[in-house]
Formats: structure tokens, C-alpha cells, sequence
């Protein structure tokens, strides 16, 4: 491509190539999603001591789709004081970035020794991802940012008062936590070195002690989670959907099959989210350690696709855990583990994780060794996240003693009186 | 002879690019005026979001990738997502409005005509004639980004301290205690 002119010359088998891969990987993600539907719930009804679904197919396996077959035959509603155009709009808002997020998830593959993660199909050089932009993990941010629109037009379209408070909620909530998972995966890449989620993979290919889970200090990774599972609005953090309050949230003037859209797009966000998990901080398909003693006779690739499946089953597995453990949390909870926790702990650590690198790359010249310059820089930095997290807290605390201080007026709202 | 196939003629090998940019020009312009023709504060964003799509998608024409990546994050994905926001917690009405529209507006289309003679001037008198090289290279972050924290250390360094200072200004301005 490079050196001739650009996009002229269209190469046939190459479009056709990428419609073919592009079919297949939504095939694979519906199936898979629908069993991840079927999952949780078999899962959700083991922890909770009941059975789940059992009747319709082995192990009732086939429910979701008897499920999404019911909803396409049932009567499509619209409020009539709705915003019709973009009310229809709005569940494939949530859709299709939910499945474009996948495309750049490298699924299969060998990347053991060395290996790129390539196989040769006829002769062309093929990649188990659809596709591998220039720029991209950020093509994940930009996708998971653009998720928040299906959920707030619905809420504002069904001119409905709960739909609207859902969508409120779930904006505040995307935006409040979208500073965290971008910083915690700015870890990452500082450690991997690349955008392409093919090179952080290949980078974490040596085995255990290489994947970003490790070498990023595992505190980005929990952040990761605990950002990715707001961003998500799952469970504890579905104050976007939570029943008890606002019915069902932003989409509680849906049905039909515009219902059965808004619950693929969250599962499949929880499929994508779990895969995106696994690339940036478990090495996607790459092999934790070596099998000297055995020798399996399966070829890399499916390898590949072994050990993607296994991480992701962890993840899939930690979703519907923490939905059947956790209690949801408060709004001010919410708020205040955003803001006040994560974001801090993201940027200190990532300006320590910034030290580390430099040390590495630097003759600083504090220690005798590269490895003795990367443990003062290691405590210095520490120190300083350390005495910044305390002057956090003592700076929550005094706010919170002044707030307090001012007395409140005994009758209406606070600040209604300028 | 149509402006298409004079296009066609003048430049070939840039033949998809052309059809390209004029159907995203076109769904541009279409979108930013429905954005200040629409009786509806939503629906006007949500053609400014379209309109800030479409720039995304002329980058990428360009072969700057990581602009266009961006321009979603930061435009579409935080500015929009925050002003509806906004919208939707005080006046998120559905249907028309009847008071979007005041007897302002001659003045604004006056400002917009001459922002628009002052851009075009100033492009036409950088590039004039200029053409386009014959081969695009997509530009890779690595790239944009050693220009930025070389060449460009000073203008990003004083933008940053300018975001810090809104940052500080809005919290001050929000909270009267």
C-alpha cells in the first residue's frame, strides 16, 4: 500500500476478504453472545440456589433464542409523547459500536516463541482480527465513548420521566469513569510499548510474568476492572437500570424487538469488554507457560483460541459473580470511588510506571546498576503517590468539616436562596 | 463539462478519494445548517455530532488516523455526551420550541459569513495552487506524536495550562462555599 497511490487500485480479493472475516466475527459474537445470555443466567441461578433455565434444549442452552424469537413476534409500542425518529434510533446507536469494539480484538493465533499471531491462508499473511487500525486501542475508547449515545437518546426520546432520570444517570456515570479506564490503559501501552492490540499481545507473549497484569503492577488492572464494569453499567454499578427506583431505566418504554437490541448490545459489551480485559492484560491468545511435557497435536492458532477462550470464561464468570454478590451502590458512592479514588490512583500510578520506564531507559547515574536506578526511582515514586493520596484525604476531609460547618437553613433546598 | 468529470480528468488516481469527500461534504453542510435551522435543542446537537462526524471522516480520507480517532474521543465522545447532558438536566423538552429563535440572527450570519472569508482567505493564500502529493503515507501516532513533543512542545505545554486553568475556573465558578 505504502509508495503507491492511496486507496487507488482497489484490490478485490481483499474487500471481498474483509466482508467475509467482518461476517464471520459477527456471526461467531452473536452466538456467543447469546450463550453468554444462557450463562449468566444458569450462573446467577446456581448462586442464588435456584436451577435456571433447564427446559428448552440441553440444559435449556436454547433459551435465549426462544427468548429473542417470542420478542420478535411481540407488539412494537411507542409512546406517543416519543421522539419517534430518534426513539427507533437509538437501540442501534447502542449496537453497532458494541460490535465494532470487537473487530479489533486479536481472537486466535500463535504467539508463542516469537511467533506474530499470522497464519497463511493461499498464500496472503492473515491475522485472527478483523481488522488492526494505526491507532488502535484508542479506537476502543472512541467506540466505548460513543456506547453512551443508544442509552441516552433512548432515555430522552421516550419522553418519559424514568427513561430520562436512567439516561442522566448512565451520561454521568460513562463520563465520570472514562478518565479512569483511559489512564489505566495509558499504563498499559507505556508498558507494551504500541497502539495495536496485535503488538500488546506479541509483547506479553513470554509466558506469565510478561502480561501487562504483571508488568503494569496489577493496581491498573483492578482499576481497569472496576472501570470497565462501570462503563459497562453492570451490576453494582447499574444505577443506570436499577429496578427498585426508576423501573427499568432507559429502557423502560421498550419492547419488542427494539427491547431485544438494547439487551444484545449489553451483553455483547460484556463479551467485548471481558476480550478487551484479556488482550490488554492477560495476553489474549498468548500461551501463560510452555507445555514441555505434553505435545499437543493441535496447530498454534487453535492454541491461540484455547487460551483466549479460558481467560475470557474468567472474566465472563467474574461479571456474573459480581452481579449475583455485590449490592448496587449509592449515587454519592459512586461519584466518590470515581473521582476521588480511581482517577487519583490511575494518574499517580502512571506517573510512577512513567519513572520506571525512564529509569530503564536512562544511565541516571543515582545507583551503580540500570536495576539499582529503577528501585530508588520505585520508592521515590511510591513516596510521592503515597504523600499525594494523604494530602487527597486531608483535603476530602476538610472540605467535608466545612460543608458541615455551614449551617443549613431549616426550611427548602440548600442554595435555593441566591 | 460537469465539475465531476472535470474532476475526474484533472486528478484520477484521486478519483475515490473526490467521490468520497463530496458525499461527506455534503452530509457536513446538509447537517450544519439543519444544526441552526432545527427547533429542537437535542436534535441540534445531535446534528452538530454528525457534523463533527463527518470532519472524523475527512481525516481519515487524509490518512490521519490518530486525528480522527481523536476527534471522536475528545468532540464526540466527551464535549457532545457533556453538553447533552447538560441539556437534558434543565430544558429537554421533545418537539419544537418556540423560543429558540430570536431577531439575532442577521448578526450571527454576518459573523459566520466573515469567519468563513477570513478562513478561506487564509487558506488560499497559504496553499494557493498547492496539490496534493501523489502518494499519501498514513501518518502513524509514533509520528504525530514526535512532532508534537518536539516542534510543537511549546503551543502543547501553553494548551495544557490553558485546559488547567478552565479546570480550576469551572470548579470555582461552581461551588460558592
Amino acid at each position: 500500500m505504502i509508495g503507491q497511490p492511496y486507496l487507488i487500485d482497489v484490490d478485490w480479493g481483499d474487500l471481498v476478504q474483509a466482508v467475509i472475516t467482518a461476517v464471520i466475527s459477527f456471526a461467531v459474537l452473536l452466538v456467543s453472545v447469546m450463550l453468554m445470555v444462557w450463562f449468566e443466567r444458569k450462573v446467577v441461578s446456581r448462586l442464588q440456589n435456584r436451577i435456571g433455565p433447564n427446559q428448552a434444549g440441553p440444559f435449556g442452552l436454547l433459551q435465549t433464542l426462544f427468548d429473542g424469537t417470542k420478542l420478535f413476534f411481540k407488539e412494537d409500542l411507542i409512546p406517543a409523547e416519543a421522539d419517534r425518529f430518534v426513539f427507533k434510533l437509538a437501540p442501534y446507536l447502542a449496537l453497532v459500536p458494541a460490535f465494532l469494539m470487537f473487530t479489533i480484538i486479536p481472537v486466535a493465533g500463535d504467539f508463542s516463541n516469537g511467533h506474530d499471531g499470522s497464519v497463511m491462508v493461499g498464500g496472503e499473511k492473515m491475522f485472527f482480527q478483523v481488522i488492526d487500525p494505526p491507532v488502535g486501542i484508542l479506537f476502543f475508547l472512541a467506540m466505548s465513548a460513543l456506547g453512551v449515545y443508544g442509552i441516552m437518546l433512548a432515555g430522552w426520546s421516550s419522553g418519559s420521566k424514568y427513561p430520562l432520570i436512567g439516561s442522566v444517570r448512565a451520561s454521568a456515570q460513562v463520563i465520570s469513569y472514562e478518565a479512569a479506564l483511559g489512564l489505566a490503559l495509558a499504563s498499559v501501552l507505556l508498558v507494551t510499548g504500541t497502539l495495536s492490540t496485535n503488538g500488546i499481545v506479541q509483547a506479553q507473549s513470554g509466558g506469565f510474568t510478561s502480561w501487562a497484569l504483571v508488568t503494569t503492577g496489577f493496581v491498573p488492572f483492578v482499576i481497569f476492572v472496576i472501570a470497565g464494569t462501570a462503563e459497562l453499567n453492570r451490576p453494582p454499578f447499574d444505577l443506570v437500570e436499577a429496578e427498585q427506583e426508576i423501573v427499568g431505566g432507559f429502557h423502560t418504554e421498550y419492547s419488542s424487538i427494539r427491547f431485544a437490541l438494547f439487551f444484545l448490545a449489553e451483553f455483547m459489551n460484556v463479551v467485548t469488554m471481558s476480550a478487551i480485559f484479556v488482550t490488554l492484560f492477560l495476553g489474549g491468545p498468548a500461551p501463560a507457560w510452555d507445555f514441555p511435557w505434553i505435545d499437543l497435536p493441535l496447530p498454534g492458532a487453535l492454541m491461540g483460541f484455547i487460551w483466549f477462550f479460558g481467560k475470557l470464561l474468567i472474566f465472563l464468570f467474574m461479571f456474573v459473580w459480581f452481579r449475583a454478590t455485590l449490592p448496587r451502590l449509592r449515587y454519592d458512592q459512586l461519584m466518590d470511588l470515581g473521582w476521588k479514588v480511581l482517577i487519583p490512583l490511575a494518574l499517580g500510578w502512571l506517573l510512577v510506571l512513567a519513572g520506571i520506564r525512564v529509569a530503564q531507559d536512562n544511565n541516571i547515574g543515582l545507583a551503580d546498576t540500570a536495576f539499582g536506578d529503577t528501585l530508588i526511582i520505585l520508592v521515590i515514586g511510591l513516596a510521592g503517590l503515597a504523600a499525594g493520596a494523604g494530602l487527597l484525604a486531608a483535603a476530602i476531609k476538610n472540605a467535608r468539616n466545612e460543608a458541615s460547618a455551614v449551617a443549613l437553613p431549616t426550611s427548602g433546598i440548600v442554595g435555593m436562596e441566591d | 463539462m460537469s465539475l465531476f468529470a472535470l474532476i475526474a480528468q484533472e486528478t484520477p488516481q484521486f478519483l475515490p478519494q473526490n467521490i468520497a469527500f463530496g458525499v461527506i461534504a455534503v452530509i457536513s453542510v446538509v447537517a450544519a445548517l439543519k444544526m441552526v435551522t432545527t427547533s429542537n435543542v437535542v436534535h441540534a446537537a445531535l446534528y452538530l455530532v454528525l457534523v463533527l462526524a463527518s470532519v472524523a471522516a475527512t481525516y481519515i480520507l487524509l490518512a490521519a488516523e490518530f486525528v480522527a480517532a481523536t476527534q471522536i474521543l475528545v468532540y464526540i465522545g466527551a464535549v457532545m455526551v457533556l453538553m447533552l447532558f447538560g441539556v437534558m438536566l434543565t430544558r429537554a423538552q421533545i418537539g419544537a420550541e418556540d423560543d429558540l429563535n430570536h431577531d439575532q440572527r442577521w448578526i450571527g450570519g454576518l459573523v459566520a459569513a466573515l469567519l468563513l472569508a477570513v478562513m478561506s482567505y487564509a487558506l488560499i493564500d497559504h496553499y494557493g495552487d498547492d496539490r496534493l502529493p501523489e502518494t499519501i503515507v498514513p501518518q502513524t501516532t509514533a509520528e504525530v506524536s514526535d512532532e508534537i513533543f518536539s516542534t510543537y512542545i511549546v503551543p502543547f505545554e501553553a494548551i495544557s495550562v490553558l485546559l488547567l486553568a478552565a479546570l480550576i475556573g469551572a470548579i470555582v465558578v461552581a461551588r460558592r462555599d
